[in-house]
């Protein structure tokens, strides 16, 4: 396929409007999905099918309102369609998918796209829907007064696709641009003819296309600050704001003459095509009803999120055991085939511990795309943002970071891609920054090995083990964490940035089960390329750090102590020993960015015990018991210090799988690593604060 | 006259429909809802509260829009039939 060479079709629509169902019937399978370069917004481009020449691309934009951007997504949106893209050419034809059942609202944006100077063809989906609510849209009226072609679909039933690609290509083979539907005010249309005149002398646009981009430059708030006006960005700034301040003089707003321009067309368009025979009230109507009544609403939310997390540490356990045993497999296969040495011990002890350490998450990661995927793509997942949002909203956070927080409580790696649900860049960055701070499966075994190890096993309250109620302790302190420092960077950082004023609740749906494996896949996948890569390197790094300099004849703790990463641990040591940790947990716990757990098998290498047989874990916890603090002779891993490493483990961000997903989701090493080093610094502090108390209470 | 009577959409009873009269947002605030059809003169319909009363839940245009506390309050809304 020749990329410059091919002519793209855009499909463009609001959300919930079907886009990505009809892109699926006309590309078939020769999709491919990627990032927008810079951007964390997916790019979907597939090859239109039935296409002679091959050569028409596809892509499918990110859902939009209208064509003023108000979220990330948006603004790619409307870069594509106005030909500002970097990577994707101007599109030669807009399919505009719009939902029957809810047409006033999505024509709007059509009306938008009318003005663009690009052929459009409506897609009419949904019709379903429409009829079984009661609706029926006179189609031939409607195409006559949009003056393009209307042609009704359902996407999901695969009806009208094959008349819709017709229609495709015979607009291709015989473009004619739409003219615009729409009138605006007089004392706008004059300063649109003066703006679209400065865009034209300053050679900022193309004659054809300059009245669309001077009505989009005067209602797009920040318009001028475009990168493509860089260099002529202070006159025309002037000018914009200058062509705002005279339409307020004439009484209109700026940013409201589109809206209610369109809404006045629609309406009076709307009562010509649309007649509602009897106004039906829908499944849909019927099930929110009790899916947001005041008490059923929140029970069945606690259900599914109750069903979730059985499905994901029951049903994931059974292959999570296959992907230990495989790489157990492959570390044998390994030692019979290569001769010891530093090869076996790089594959065996870096490799194969380190990637298969954290690929072990791996079918609960995909189980809860599976799930995620499945709220989505119903609709529900807007019912559980109405349920939480009061409660999130009181520390800035938005109803709609419910799923990817609870997401986290089994991996912060789904629940920071899970983010992207969140259509504004505040309400996400927030979600991001506290995710971490939810007790992810990584977590548990060092929890376990500590507290099982040192937590004395008295029962409290008459029936409940210490041990137990320290585990709850730890995950309630990571949801206090993650509140007080929502709050904080809500009062801060991120303060005045405002939210999306509205949010829709979509038509439910019957979640298409090839949607829901494609987004699981696609998700997956990153998480093995990551694991592939930066987890790999990882391990090697840690590997080398560990085994070099290499003493062949010194017993395994003497060889740590004496390598790089011990040396590392004797270096840190003054910074960690005032939280009460030796070099030997700061070697642990640095050797644990590949993931959380393998703190627990770094201490092991270092105590001179094998973990690879299960039941010689609890020698381990034996180990830890009788060692003894050189100082005083007393024990050294007192529950004073195993609280402050399980602290240390709550609060810092010690993964690197989540600072790469991180990394990506942010587009930023900046908040990446600010997220890094606020999360370390609290950990610090806290376990500072603990562990000093502690000792000046003669805890320890 | 009670049907001239203007209040704050956040005061809307359940079941009841009102007209947009006037909305005290920011202008991009403004402008995304009266994309999403909420422009001045809209009817707006309560559908029903969220189980802690907030967001709001109504219907205009054909969709259901939620709305936040403090959103549902900058709106002006003049009473209309049930």
């Amino acid at each position: 396929m020749n990329e410059t060479n091919s002519l793209y079709i855009a499909i463009a629509g609001n959300p919930n409007s079907g886009k990505s169902t009809l892109f699926n019937e006309l590309t078939g399978l020769r999709q491919k999905v990627a990032n927008y370069p810079g951007k964390t917004v997916e790019k979907h481009v597939g090859v239109l099918q039935d296409d002679p020449d091959g050569n028409i691309r596809v892509i499918d934009l990110p859902g939009t309102y209208s064509l003023n951007p108000h979220s990330p997504d948006e603004e790619i949106a409307h870069d594509v369609l106005m030909g500002w893209s970097d990577d994707t050419p101007r599109p030669g034809l807009i399919v505009a998918v719009v939902d029957a059942s809810n047409l006033e609202r999505n024509l709007f944006l059509v009306t938008q796209l009318l003005s663009l100077g690009i052929p459009v063809v409506v897609a009419l989906n949904m019709m379903d829907a429409c009829r079984a609510s009661g609706i029926e849209i006179d189609v031939v009226k409607l195409e006559q007064r949009l003056g393009v072609p209307v042609v009704p679909t359902v996407g999901s039933r695969r009806e009208g696709t094959a008349e819709l690609k017709a229609r495709i290509l015979s607009t291709l083979k015989q473009p004619s641009v739409p003219r615009s539907v729409v009138q605006i005010p007089d004392a706008a249309a004059r300063e649109v003819d003066r703006l679209a005149a400065h865009l034209q002398a300053h050679e900022l646009a193309a004659a054809e296309s300059a009245h669309g981009e001077a009505l989009r430059a005067i209602c797009t708030e920040n318009s001028f600050s475009h990168p493509r006006f860089a260099a002529a960005r202070d006159p025309l700034k002037t000018t914009i704001l200058a062509a705002r301040d005279s339409l307020a003089q004439a009484g209109f707003a700026w940013y409201a003459i589109e809206a209610e321009a369109g809404y006045q067309w629609i309406e009076t368009l709307m009562a010509e095509v649309r007649n509602v025979r009897e106004a039906r009230l829908t499944f849909g109507e019927r099930a929110d009803y009790w899916l947001t009544h005041r008490i059923v609403g929140p029970a069945f939310l606690g259900l599914i999120v109750l069903m979730i997390f059985v499905s994901i540490f029951a049903l994931a356990k059974p292959p999570m055991d296959w992907i230990k045993h495989l790489f157990g497999y492959l570390a044998v296969l390994v030692v019979n085939t290569i001769p010891a040495g530093p090869l076996q011990s790089l594959l065996t002890d870096g490799v194969i511990t380190g990637v298969g350490g954290i690929m072990v998450f791996l079918p609960q990661i995909m189980m809860l795309f599976f799930f995620i995927a499945i709220l989505e793509d119903s609709g529900y997942t807007a019912r559980a943002a109405l349920i939480m949002d009061r409660i999130m909203g009181r520390v800035g956070l938005h109803g709609r970071a419910f799923i990817p927080l609870f997401s986290s409580f089994a991996c912060a790696v789904p629940g920071v891609m899970a983010t992207r649900m969140i259509d504004n860049a505040r309400d996400r960055l927030l979600t991001i920054f506290v995710a971490p701070f939810m007790c992810c499966s990584a977590r548990w075994p060092v929890y376990l090995l500590l507290a099982g190890a040192v937590i004395p096993n008295t029962i409290v309250l008459g029936f409940i083990p210490l041990p137990a109620i320290v585990l709850v302790s730890m995950i309630l302190l990571g949801i206090v964490a993650a509140v007080a420092t929502a709050a904080l960077f809500n009062k801060t950082i991120l303060k005045g940035v405002t939210s999306t004023p509205a949010m829709e609740l979509p038509r439910y749906r019957r979640p298409r089960l090839r949607m829901v494996l494609q987004t699981m896949w696609e998700r997956s996948l990153l998480f093995v390329k990551k694991a592939g890569t930066v987890i790999l390197a990882m391990s090697i790094i840690m590997w080398a750090l560990t085994n070099y300099p290499h003493r062949p004849d010194a017993a395994p703790d003497q060889q740590i102590k004496q390598s790089f990463a011990g040396t590392v641990g004797r270096v840190i040591e003054p910074v960690i020993s005032p939280i009460g940790f030796d070099w030997r947990i700061g070697v642990s716990i640095l050797s644990s960015f590949v993931a959380r757990e393998v703190f627990v098998s770094s201490m092991a290498t270092i105590y001179g015990t094998n973990m690879s047989d299960p039941h010689r874990a609890a020698d381990l916890q034996a180990h830890l018991r009788s060692e003894l603090d050189p100082e005083t002779g007393l024990p050294f891993f007192t529950p004073l210090r195993a609280l402050s490493i399980m602290i240390f483990y709550v609060l810092s961000m010690q993964c690197v799988s989540t600072i790469a997903v991180v990394r990506r989701e942010t587009n930023s090493w900046k908040w990446t690593l600010f997220q890094l080093g606020y999360m370390t610094g609290l950990a610090w502090i806290a376990c500072f604060v603990l562990w000093q108390g502690g000792r000046l209470l003669g805890w320890s | 006259m009670e049907t001239s009577k203007t209040t704050s959409l956040d005061h809307l009873g359940v079941g009841r429909s009102a007209r947009i009269v006037q909305m005290d947002l920011r202008p991009m605030e403004a402008q995304r809802l009266m994309e999403m059809g909420l422009t001045v003169g809209t009817r707006v319909t309560l559908v029903r509260r969220a189980p802690l009363r907030y967001p709001i839940i109504i219907q205009a245009r054909g969709s259901h829009l939620t709305l936040r506390k403090a959103v549902a309050r900058s709106i002006r809304i003049q009473l209309t039939g049930p």
